[in-house]
Formats: C-alpha cells, structure tokens, sequence
C-alpha cells in the first residue's frame, strides 16, 4: 500500500448554468498573452455538440490517450517509439484550426476613425497575424445549439449508439441538452506526461498537481498528442507547451482556483482524495466494463486507521488526512457513488468527476408528441429519459448503461424525498420506494440534498494548505539560508570578486 | 592569409563559441532552449519539408562523422568500385532529400501569414546557411567525385590536425573554392548553434528512452533527515 494525497474535484452538472464564468476567470489570470490567446485551460461545452478542439473526443482522429494491452496499458499515439519518430512532424497533433483562429475587434478605430457619413465600427482582427478575419469558429461557438447539422449531430458519443436512439434524440420533442465544463483532470495517470520525450511534465508528489516545466519543454507536442482531454496547449509564440496549473499558487495557501472560486452555479466541489498509488497499473489496464469500478477502487477510505498510518508513513501531513476525511469529493464519488469519471475509456484514471445530469431526464415525450410529466410518477421514470442512457454512458461510464442508471436511480430517489419532505405532493411510499431501490437512508439522502443545494463555501473547497513554510525547511537548512536577504533572493549578500 | 583564418582561426572560434555559448544559455536561459516548431500553426506541408529535410540531414551528419572517425573503414569499404557507387548514390539521394526538404520549408515559411509571425532574423540566417551549405554539398558530390574517396585522406588529417591542436592546413589550402565555401560554412553553422534555433541538436531526447513513462517530483522527502548544506550534502529539490 502506497498511500498518496492527490486533489479531486466534481462537478455537479445539474447545477451547470453554463454561464462561463470559470473560463472568463482561467482566461484573465492564465491565458491572456501572446501565444496563448487560443487557448482556454477551462472550457465549458454544450452536449450534445463537438466541442473544443472541435472533435476532441474522437482518439481515431487525434489518437490521445491509452489503450489496453494485456496487463498493462500503451500510449495511444505517442510513446518512445511513436513519439521519437514523429519528432519531426507529428501527425497526429490538432492545429490552430481544430480550435480557432483568435481575434480582438479594432476598438480604437472607434475613437480615431475621420468624420464621415458612416458610423465607424470595430472590425475584428486576427489575434495572430493582425489582419481582418471573419470569425466563423469560436471556443464555445457550440453553446446551446443541441439540435444543430454542424455540432450537435457530429458529436462523436453517438457512434457507439443505436440509430433508433440517435434519430430520437433530434426530435424536437425529445431534444435536450446539458453544460459539459472541462478542465485538466490531473490524471492518476496522465498521457501527457509519458508522453514528454523531454520529461517537462510531472506530477507533483504532494498533491497530484500536474505541470510543465517551461524551462524543460523542448516543444516536441507529443503531450498536445497524448492528452486524450486535449488540455495541453502549444503555445505558438514561445514554443512551449502549457496547461491547466490548478492555480497552484492559490492551492498551496489553501484557497480554490480561480474557476472554483468564481463559479456562479456553485456546482463545483474540491478537495482531496486518498489512493493506493500500487493499483494505478491495473485499474489503468481493466475491462471497459470494470473501469469506473476500478477507478474508484483506488481512493482508499480515509477513516482507515491502516490507511493512516500508512498515509502518515509516507510524509501526508495531518492536515491533509483531516481534508480527506471531510472531503466533499470523497462523499460524492465514493461514499454517495454519484460521480463518475469523464471517458474513463481513455484510461489515464481523471480525477474531475461529474454528477450526471437528471434534469433532462425527467420528462419524455408520449406518442402523441406532448410532453409526458406526471402520467406514471411524479417525475416518469429514468429509463424513459429524454437522454438516451446510453448517451450518458458513453460520456461517463465507457458504456456501462447500468453504471450511470444506478447513479440516475439514486439521484432521483433524493428528489423524489425531498420532495416528499417538503411540499408533500406525492405519496410516501414512492418516495420510500425510491430510497429502498437505491439503498440509501433518509439522512444520507438529506446530506446528499444538503451539499448538493446548500453547501457552505468552506463544504465546497476543503484543501490543506501546502506548508511551504515546512517544504522549504525540508529542502533547505535554516542553517544556510541564515543571513541572507530572505525570501526570493538566495544569494547570501557577500563582497563581490 | 586568409587560409589561417577560415581554416584555423574560424574553427577554433566556433568550436569555444559552441561549448561556451551552449552552456551558457542553457544554464542561464533555459526557457529560450526549444525547437520552435510551428507544425500548430501549419500542418500539412511542414509534413513534405521537415520529414525529408531532418532524415537527409541526420544520414548526412553521421555519414560526415563515420568518415571522419573510421577513415580506413570507410577507404576499405570503397575498394570495390561498386560500393563506392552505391554509396555515393544513396548519399547523394539523402543530400537531394534534404535540399527538396528545405526547399519546400522556406517556400511554405514565405506563403503562410501566420508563420510569418513567427518567423525571426535567426531563421532567414538559419534558411540561408543550410541552403548553403546543402548546395555546395550537392556540387562537390556531383562535380567533384568521388567525395567519400578523397574525404578520408584529405580532410580526416585535417580535422584531426584540429583536435589535436596541432593544425595542418596545406591539403586543405589546396582544396578548390567549392569544397572551401562548405567547409567555412559547415564551421559558421557550428559557431552560431547557441545563437538560433539550431540548439534544439544539443536537446535530443535520448532520456525518454532510459526513463518510465510516469514521473512523479516530491519536493520534499520527508523520510529523510535533512541537513546543511554547509555540513553535509542535504536533500535538494529536483525541479528547482
């Protein structure tokens, strides 16, 4: 047993407004230079749709991510063979277009233009070579066009899907969207930094973060390659590549990054989580079928006494065991079991999980095209979704329908008693029915409701500080920094030669 | 005169600016160490240019290296004629791959707007050094055959005479102007690999090969008992 500390996050998708705000917060701290105007760390996608790089999610294109072989896993698309040969032209690497062409409106020439008979106006200029361009892609140019010929109805979880299903889901009746925001997963197992023939990217020991060290990266863009989430950027303009750093520098100080913090929805939860760094391998290397199963089998019960004492063995500060043990992620992904990994058939093991979304599940259309509420039960049962499941699980469970209807099941079984708790509209024994299928008590389907709907700030985001201060007495005597000019300048101040 | 500039003095100058200004700019500008690509930016015909151009380029480099390290190998391997043909033939095919290759570079750099923006004064002093040295090579090989006879018993004394700093410039003096112009050039591109892009040489990743695919950095261990610097060696950060 090899415990480590690693920060997780879920995402509650029926809160999702899909308002963007977490880009715009990522955008304004990280990614507003030259070179990286493209590039968003934080993205919020409207599903069904293609999303951004337009197709990420199909790996026969941009070949990210692990495949299985035998007991282990291989890169996908790069690793020391593949990776070395397409050293001098990767050709599997998405290019500007995949995202966009970035641009700014020429807001000044709304100041300066001369007098004249027409009103002056703001053209939009390329970002990158500074000519006038025509945008016809953007980031989020997908938002909320569920039913469209160029987004929607190319999305790539519709190819594991029967056609019946697929027609279906473009009826005007039974058509239903829901947000998708992504992120870096700092996987457990990350593509990306296998990929680095330059070994730039690393995951840090202490919490799991994962980074690029920009001094290292020789801009070979095996991990723009590898990442099957498509979350490491190429900058252009300084030949490295960048991604997300989970705020790293606010993480450590035991605040939330920017795009948690700023999160209108509140749908977003962090914290850390324990695991048994020994089962990577092998869950990494499961059967589609058992991946969430696996997965989730390496986050370790932080209430352990054995785990403990093996976290303590390995240097885990108490404080850290204390955020494990009130982690809000640990009670949705593994005590609750309501969050499921995003493509976990990728196999780099994410550890941003998202709550499905229920709310398009509740009504259906009948035969006759009008909309079905309260004919059987309150809410129509899940089976009878608007969402396909097997849409669902082709996003959450690597197809395992019964995987995403359990967690479905239960979620509904929360409402169905708070419903009955509160307004008192529908009998009982529905509600108590619900609970029973699920297993599930009523405190425990009152905790759910209660961090689900009416989280506190500090129920959200329970993160340990880092102790800097520690790890730089670890790293560094007292001894030899005794003298000098403090933080930041190392150099002690002796005479010059 | 001028021999003991271009054949002495520029060589030695080249080979201290190489190790010097490397070093130092690896150490002190790490950031600024990359191979730029600009695939991003361009795809498809970076796929015609930089594929053959790098693989000609690599054949070329180490057929250069084998010469001047193994001259008797490569005399005897040219003993039978038909040897040194096919040899000859094949470098020469590389030598075709490479121009073809960096051709089609610089015309897809001149075509597309974006990597004009990305393009600096070190890359048209980059284009036009390998252009040159990839033409003159292509002359001597065509015009001056055989290359790969005379190589090893003109030039190899000479480089060697180099290293072991005890120069010997008479055969190289001799040599006609074409020869002279890729010898003087092939130093210029040495001397100014820690000015250009052509540092990316020196950062191959020959690592990838002898590490696991997951690395994990601890910043701290907190299983060992740190001391001072002063005292004893401590346990420092790897990625600092």
């Amino acid at each position: 047993m090899d415990i480590r500390s690693q920060i997780a996050m879920v995402f509650h998708l029926d809160k999702c407004i899909g308002c963007h705000t977490c880009s715009i917060a990522c955008k304004n701290i990280w990614t507003d230079r030259k070179g990286a105007e493209y590039m968003w760390w934080n993205n919020v996608e409207t599903k069904p749709g293609t999303g951004y790089p337009s197709k990420w999610e199909d790996q026969e294109i941009y070949k990210g991510g692990w495949v299985k072989k035998g007991n282990s896993v291989l890169l996908k698309g790069a690793g020391k063979f593949k990776g070395i040969k397409g050293l001098f032209h990767n050709p599997n690497m998405p290019v500007l277009d995949d995202y966009y062409e970035p641009w700014t409106y020429q807001y000044e020439n709304l100041f300066e233009a001369e007098e004249g008979d027409d009103q002056p106006i703001a053209r939009p200029v390329s970002l990158i070579t500074g000519e006038y361009i025509t945008p016809k892609s953007g980031p989020n140019w997908d938002d909320d066009l569920a039913g469209s010929e160029e987004y929607a109805k190319n999305d790539v979880n519709f190819k594991n899907m029967s056609p019946a299903d697929h027609e279906a889901m473009f009826q005007l009746e039974r058509m239903s969207f829901h947000y998708l925001p992504r992120m870096c997963n700092h996987c457990l197992n990350p593509a990306c930094v296998a990929a680095c023939p330059s070994g730039a990217i690393y995951k840090r020991g202490e919490d799991g973060v994962v980074l690029i060290n920009q001094k290292k990266c020789r801009a070979w863009r095996m991990c723009v390659t590898a990442c099957p989430y498509k979350k490491s950027y190429y900058n252009w303009n300084t030949g490295k590549s960048e991604k997300c750093v989970l705020c790293y520098p606010r993480l450590e100080a035991g605040e939330a990054p920017a795009c948690h913090h700023s999160c209108v929805g509140r749908i977003r939860y962090i914290s850390v989580m324990l695991y048994d760094a020994d089962k990577i391998e092998a869950a990494a290397a499961s059967n589609d079928d058992d991946l969430v199963k696996n997965q989730l089998a390496i986050y370790v019960d932080p209430f352990d006494p054995k785990v403990i004492a093996a976290a303590k063995e390995n240097g885990i500060h108490e404080s850290t065991i204390e955020c494990a043990q009130k982690s809000p992620v640990y009670k949705f992904v593994k005590k609750w079991g309501l969050a499921l990994p995003l493509h976990p058939e990728f196999r780099t093991l994410p550890n941003l999980f998202y709550v499905p979304p229920l709310l398009p599940t509740m009504s259906y259309a009948n035969e006759e095209g009008s909309y079905e509420t309260t004919s059987e039960s309150f809410w129509g049962a899940v089976d009878k979704s608007r969402l396909p499941m097997s849409y669902l699980a082709s996003l959450f469970s690597a197809g395992n329908v019964d995987t995403i209807k359990t967690v479905l099941k239960k979620l509904m079984a929360v409402r169905l008693h708070r419903r009955a708790e509160t307004v008192g509209d529908l009998p009982e024994e529905e509600a108590t029915d619900a609970l029973r299928d699920s297993v599930m008590d009523k405190e425990t389907a009152d905790d759910i409701f209660r961090l689900t709907s009416l989280p506190l700030f500090d129920q959200r985001f329970v993160i340990p500080p880092a102790h800097r201060e520690e790890a730089i007495e670890m790293l560094e005597s007292t001894a030899d920094v005794k003298g000098n000019s403090g933080f930041g300048f190392k150099e002690p101040p002796v005479r010059g030669l | 005169m001028s021999n003991y500039f271009f054949f002495i003095g520029l060589p030695y100058a080249a080979i201290v600016i190489l190790l010097v200004g490397s070093i130092f700019r690896y150490v002190n500008f790490g950031f600024k160490v990359s191979s730029l690509s600009s695939q991003f930016l361009e795809s498809r015909e970076l796929f015609y240019g930089s594929r053959p151009f790098h693989w000609g380029l690599m054949f070329l480099f180490f057929g250069h290296l084998v010469a001047f390290l193994f001259p008797r190998s490569v005399i005897a391997w040219n003993s039978i004629p038909v040897r040194l043909v096919i040899l000859e033939v094949v470098a020469f095919g590389f030598g075709i791959s490479a121009f073809v290759g960096l051709a089609l570079l610089i015309v897809r750099r001149l075509k597309h707007k974006r990597l004009l923006m990305v393009t600096t004064k070190m890359d048209a002093f980059v284009y036009v050094i390998l252009l040159t040295q990839i033409l003159t090579g292509l002359w001597v090989a065509y015009f001056l055959r055989w290359g790969s006879a005379w190589f090893p018993s003109v030039l190899t004394p000479y480089l060697k005479s180099l290293f072991l700093l005890n120069p010997d410039i008479l055969a190289v003096s001799a040599l006609p102007l074409s020869i002279k112009i890729h010898i003087v050039s092939a130093f210029v591109l040495i001397g100014m690999i820690p000015f250009t892009r052509f540092m990316h040489f020196l950062v191959y990743p020959f690592s990838y090969f002898f590490r696991s695919y997951q690395y994990v950095i601890w910043n701290w261990d907190r299983k060992k008992i740190r001391k001072s610097r002063k005292l004893v060696n401590g346990v420092r950060s790897k990625n600092n």
